[in-house]
């Protein structure tokens, strides 16, 4: 399926193909279309693509019946802006109110403008860059489920108090990257550190991290400073474990999921500090979330980012439910807007807020990667090493220079 | 020691020796090329994916045979191959007569059709793949520290490529397979099965992909899209190297494993590009390649 689509629109065609299918003679009820762009095909599918499809279906469900019609898009954006921003304009155009997930931070800044130009409403779940709601804030869009001032500063801070002040970065060269290392290095130079090197590799086409591992080594850093996500980090962390570098320096991967902890395995895994805002084993209203979805999403736990689909898209029905269907597919800003006045509650991240500047708040909690002698099931991963509460685990409304605030 | 280009003098060796390393990879997939090209007339865009049945397979064999490494070195690349052959025989044998562009896009095709069924099975993110515990640990050379295994992995890449070498171009079952790409009609009419031999021919070359891939599973993440970046910087190391041309794909994949590896300490972001770069400009030069025949 994903395929298909895929290849369709990588030769234009995608037009028809897209929007031919899924909408027709539901004229009665009014319906509101909510599309998940994403990757489906490359190296983020697994911390989205089908899973954060899975979990906006299951905030509809959860939503329930409110006299209007709920239906879910999904397409994939290749980790390309082009393509991502093709998908959104098509879309908007064919009447999709929303569209949620947009990882790639790349994509996600494309997609960003072109929400704002056509007044519609973009959850941001799974791109990770902070200019999101600073410098590229919109007045159309929620930033959901974490950012890199989160990452920077709760994994970033973490590793500074356990004398980890000198860092080198391996950087993923593109709008993620950039922005995970600038707010990280904020944090380690304001906590007395300094940072002696940084390397930026061609995203996403690059295997061997060897060359640059060794040139961390060099550096006589004692942190290495991963500013990238996904198979990278697994190929890193595996390339540092075998080049020998933990036995002089830390390594400090500063974005990096459940599933990521899966793929390198908890031998080579643990020890790992990682920060995330959600995990399925947190509470028993996380436990209860995940029982519900266990069995669509191929008999995993969701990751962070489809958890964020669901806390957005539940939020977002919450709001049209409240200000009426049409008042919210007429203008994406009074959505936003409406949704901003509403405290948000769901199982996935309980009580919270979303900001003047599109920012949701909740607290993010500092990991360490069990052992595996730990692990009492398979995806029993992670203890709880430390919490940042709301309020202070992202950037405080005035730094981010939000430009809309201000008119 | 003293700085070569502000570079220090071990940073630099320990480049020079990673780049030989991530040569090595270059080199065996794009002998597997070449020799799948030079005798079938094939572009095998298939490769990549190859590869990555390779990495999957010593998984598999692992996970649900409990069949280690050194087996799996040795059963991966057959049963791979063996793949390969029913590939060979259901769909690419029919394009023989064709111009090649056929080929390149029916194996480009098959490329993405495996690749979507892995990623369907097993998802992207990757499976875990320890390396031998005779092979753990590293050695310290002074200026480097180099894990056993990645020096391992050079010297099996050597041995592969000049026994292929050595079969090819110096005992007579490789001069029947250079013969039969000369004129296949005269081979056969001296009794030799030629289509037989060219269905061996290219599972010998998937076999060496696959082999290639059982090495790289574990340094490597193992997952379904592990092959798709390597396989167009090995096709222009073939095209560098001269379509068909074993010798040439052979040392022009360890040169090229180098430069690369140079160019991640002076100038990260080229490192993608640099072998394209160096491609464009051997094809205006030599368009037949560096060691290939015009």
């Amino acid at each position: 399926m994903a395929i298909q689509r895929r290849d369709l629109i990588a030769a234009g065609a995608g037009a028809t193909a897209l929007g031919g299918l899924p909408w027709r003679a539901r004229a009665q009820t009014p319906t509101i279309r909510v599309g998940v762009i994403n990757d489906m095909s490359g190296p983020y599918r697994d911390s989205g693509g089908p899973a954060s499809v899975v979990m906006t279906q299951q905030a509809v469900q959860d939503f329930g019946n409110r006299g209007f019609n709920v239906e879910v898009l999904q397409a994939d954006h290749q980790n390309k802006p082009d393509v991502g921003a093709n998908i959104a304009r098509q879309w908007f155009d064919q009447g999709v109110d929303a569209v949620v997930d947009l990882p790639t931070s790349s994509v996600a800044l494309a997609v960003n403008q072109i929400a704002r130009e056509k007044n519609k409403v973009h959850l941001n779940s799974g791109a990770g860059t902070s200019d999101l709601t600073g410098s590229q804030c919109s007045p159309n869009t929620v930033h959901w489920t974490y950012d890199t001032y989160m990452l920077a500063k709760s994994t970033g801070a973490a590793v500074v108090k356990t004398g980890g002040d000198n860092w080198f970065f391996i950087t993923a060269d593109y709008a993620f990257g950039h922005a995970l290392e600038r707010d990280t290095s904020n944090f380690v130079k304001a906590a007395g550190g300094k940072v002696a090197g940084a390397v930026r590799y061609p995203f996403p086409a690059t295997t061997d991290f060897s060359a640059f591992l060794l040139q961390a080594q060099a550096s006589r850093a004692n942190v290495i400073g991963l500013a990238n996500a996904s198979t990278d980090t697994v190929n890193c962390i595996k390339g540092a474990r075998e080049f020998g570098l933990q036995r002089t320096m830390k390594i400090a991967a500063l974005l990096m999921s459940n599933i990521d902890v899966k793929a390198l395995g908890l031998e080579s895994a643990q020890g790992l500090l990682l920060s995330e805002s959600f995990y399925w084993d947190m509470n028993d209203r996380t436990r209860a979330l995940t029982e519900r979805v266990r069995a669509k999403n191929q008999d995993r736990p969701p990751a962070m980012t489809p958890a964020g689909c669901y806390g957005a898209v539940l939020h977002y029905l919450k709001a049209v439910a409240d200000m009426g269907v049409a008042a919210a597919k007429a203008s994406g800003v009074e959505a936003v807007n409406r949704m901003k006045a509403m405290p948000t509650d769901d199982d996935a991240f309980g009580p919270g807020m979303i900001r003047p500047d599109g920012r949701k708040i909740h607290p993010a909690y500092l990991f360490e990667v069990k052992a595996p002698g730990e692990s009492r099931n398979p995806w029993d991963l992670y203890k709880l090493a430390a919490t940042t509460p709301g309020e202070e685990a992202f950037r405080p409304l005035a730094e981010g220079g939000c430009a809309f605030l201000r008119s | 020691m003293d700085d070569i280009f502000g570079i220090p003098a071990p940073l630099l060796f320990g480049q020079l020796l990673l780049g030989l390393i991530n040569g090595a990879f270059y080199a065996m997939l794009s002998l597997g090329l070449a020799v799948i090209f030079g005798l079938l007339n094939i572009v095998n865009l298939a490769h990549g994916a190859q590869f990555m049945m390779g990495a999957f397979a010593a998984w598999m064999l692992l996970a649900w045979g409990g069949i280690g490494y050194w087996w799996a070195l040795l059963l991966a690349p057959i049963i791979v191959a063996v793949t390969g052959v029913i590939l060979e025989k259901l769909f690419i044998s029919r394009l023989y007569k064709l111009d090649h562009l056929y080929g390149l896009l029916l194996t480009f095709g098959l490329a993405l059709i495996i690749e979507g069924i892995f990623r369907n099975e097993f998802g992207s993110s990757g499976l875990p793949y320890r390396i031998p515990p005779e092979l753990s640990g590293a050695w310290d050379l002074g200026f480097m520290f180099l894990p056993i295994y990645r020096g391992w992995v050079v010297i099996a890449a050597l041995v592969l490529c000049l026994a292929t070498w050595l079969i090819i171009e110096k005992t007579r079952l490789g001069a029947y397979l250079r013969a039969a790409t000369e004129n296949a009609a005269l081979v056969q009419a001296f009794g030799v099965n030629v289509p037989r031999m060219v269905t061996l021919t290219y599972g010998f070359g998937v076999a060496l992909a696959a082999a290639a891939g059982v090495l790289a599973a574990p340094i490597y993440s193992v997952n379904p899209q592990m092959g798709s970046n390597l396989i167009i910087v090995v096709f222009a190391v073939v095209v560098i190297g001269g379509m068909g041309s074993i010798l040439g794909s052979i040392l022009t994949g360890f040169t090229l494993g180098v430069v690369e590896g140079l160019t991640k300490v002076f100038w990260p972001e080229a490192s993608a590009t640099v072998i394209f770069v160096i491609m464009a400009i051997v094809l205006v030069a030599r368009p037949a390649g560096l060691f290939g025949r015009a």
